[in-house]
């Protein structure tokens, strides 16, 4: 059995993950974007890596989560705590409502699926645009700060509020993966035809993955909204459903951790390489996926993984 | 095609290849819908059921081709057969480690059956056949069907495989595929043959040793083959 007590190595990673305040405090906006995608590859991972469910349309929930927030902010109240609350039942609703129609398929029709759903989604928001603001994106409303702390031009209440908004999902995603239906999960991934001879109800178990990751991708939209006051098309992009499937393929399915990492190489990378040249950065993203797919077929965690294996 | 296992009974069915044994087994636990026709369990009417819920009534089979769960070790699959069988595989909440229980019974499972606690990957190809039977006894089954569980093994290994399913509760009815006849002779109390789709005849090992129609069709044509 999987020891689910914290390991020495996860108490360095999350200190480290306060080092922006201290070391690069000019990044933290990109700081708060890295937590932000990294939650948002976190819930992927849940139904990916766990369950086997392959989406190129999990943009469809952060949108969803991002546009409630919004609306709720710029119609009703700025609290965002409360908003979280809603964006997440919303993207929960709309993960559950689709949960019934994608866990009957598998393989390439799985992801065409996803993949409609998600643009039909975009090109619905596109279209209200009396609801959306469409094209010009949702404006016309400002999230002053969370919990007394004032989301500032410094960034440092946002990221606070990133960070830990990620934390506590990670511990849930954490404390769901080391529980029976954690187990259940992945023996779903491992084998799909055994699970029903040994009496497990496998649709209603991905309906359920799904509809959780469905609720921690709109809590990474919500947050989103929130830290920066606006909200674009982009949150429901085939762009974004696309950009969280490489990082996590980066960082490493299956392993929590992986998404996390693959945010931040992904982030870091972007805002780097587009300052040297915005139009060819993808050009190195496109180089580091060829590389890590072909020589780590389990990530960039995975690799590392074998790495401190192999001396034993 | 009418048959009846009556409880605590040890079955075995044979037949050439293409015979539908294994179609049997499929329509039985449901992973085929049947066209028509009724299965009983117990006297209950389980035909529209599904195959995890045909589990639940005490319904487990095993495959001819190991079906497992490859980067699981042995115990983690053995528990989990447990958990859904006590409906704990839903909770999403509480620990592994809260479920002592069940991992103590998984833990028991594999000893009676000598399976060492590996990664099901690294386990020796006779230790994953058990493994395909540890699984379907954590269902708690009342009617087990084993689909050749000695596919593969060798012969020496293949008695030692045969004792630990006949050391099974005497409660349990037992339907198992098995191509060696040495093996369907001394294990099983009754045989059922098929040919074409269809039970030849279904009889007493001494019954079904004598039958002319059962020589000609199979053990003849099998001792030929040979």
């Amino acid at each position: 059995m999987e020891n689910a007590r914290f390991r020495p190595l996860e108490y360095v990673f999350w200190a480290c993950t306060l080092l922006p305040f201290l070391v690069t405090p000019s990044y933290l906006s990109l700081a708060s974007q890295v937590a932000v995608t990294a939650l948002f590859a976190l819930s992927l991972d849940l139904i990916l890596g766990y369950a086997g469910i392959v989406s190129l349309g999990h943009a469809a929930f952060f949108g969803m989560g991002a546009y409630t927030a919004g609306l709720i902010a710029k119609h009703y109240w700025t609290e965002p705590l409360s908003g979280l609350l809603v964006a997440a039942v919303s993207a929960g609703v709309l993960g559950y409502l689709l949960s019934h129609i994608v866990v009957r398929f598998r393989h390439l029709a799985l992801i065409m699926l996803t993949m409609g759903f998600g643009l039909l989604l975009a090109e619905a928001a596109n279209s209200a645009s009396a609801l959306t603001g469409g094209a010009d994106g949702l404006q016309g409303f400002h999230v002053p700060g969370v919990l007394g702390f004032k989301f500032d031009m410094f960034g440092r209440a946002a990221y606070a509020y990133a960070l830990a908004v990620l934390f506590l999902c990670f511990l849930v995603a954490r404390r769901i993966i080391h529980s029976p239906f954690g187990l259940a999960l992945r023996g779903i991934r491992e084998n799909a035809t055994r699970m029903p001879a040994i009496g497990a109800p496998t649709l209603a178990h991905l309906r359920k993955a799904y509809t959780i990751a469905a609720v921690i991708a709109g809590i990474a939209g919500a947050v989103l909204t929130h830290t920066t006051s606006t909200v674009s098309l982009e949150t429901l992009s085939f762009g974004r459903s696309a950009d969280v499937l490489v990082i996590l393929i980066l960082g490493g399915a299956g392993r929590l951790y992986g998404g996390i990492i693959g945010a931040i190489i992904y982030m870091v990378a972007r805002d780097q390489f587009s300052g040297v040249n915005p139009q060819y950065w993808y050009f190195w993203i496109g180089l580091l996926l060829v590389a890590v797919v072909m020589f780590l077929p389990n990530g960039i965690l995975g690799g590392l993984r074998a790495l401190r294996k192999k001396p034993q | 095609m009418a048959l009846e296992l009556p409880k605590g009974a040890r079955y075995a069915l044979i037949g050439p290849n293409g015979a539908g044994k294994t179609t049997l087994i499929n329509l039985l636990t449901g992973m085929l819908a049947a066209d028509s026709g009724t299965i009983l369990l117990d006297g209950a009417d389980i035909t529209s059921l599904k195959p995890y819920q045909r589990v639940h009534r005490g319904l487990a089979r095993t495959f001819q081709i190991n079906t497992l769960f490859p980067r699981l070790t042995a115990l983690e699959s053995v528990t989990l057969a447990v958990l859904e069988r006590d409906g704990h595989a839903h909770n999403w909440w509480r620990g592994l480690a809260a479920h002592r229980q069940a991992i103590d019974e998984a833990a028991g499972i594999l000893r009676s059956l000598n399976i060492p606690d590996r990664e099901t990957a690294e386990l020796a190809y006779g230790q994953q056949r058990l493994l395909e039977i540890a699984l379907a006894l954590a269902t708690r089954p009342r009617v087990l069907l084993l689909d050749e569980p000695g596919a593969g093994v060798p012969r020496d290994e293949s008695a030692a495989l045969f004792s630990a399913i006949e050391s099974l509760s005497g409660e349990l009815t037992i339907l198992f595929i098995e191509h060696d006849m040495n093996v369907v002779f001394r294990f099983a109390s009754r045989i059922i043959v098929m040919v074409g789709g269809r039970i030849l005849l279904e009889g007493s090992p001494d019954e079904v040793g004598r039958d002319p129609r059962v020589r000609e069709v199979y053990l003849g044509g099998h001792a030929r083959a040979a």
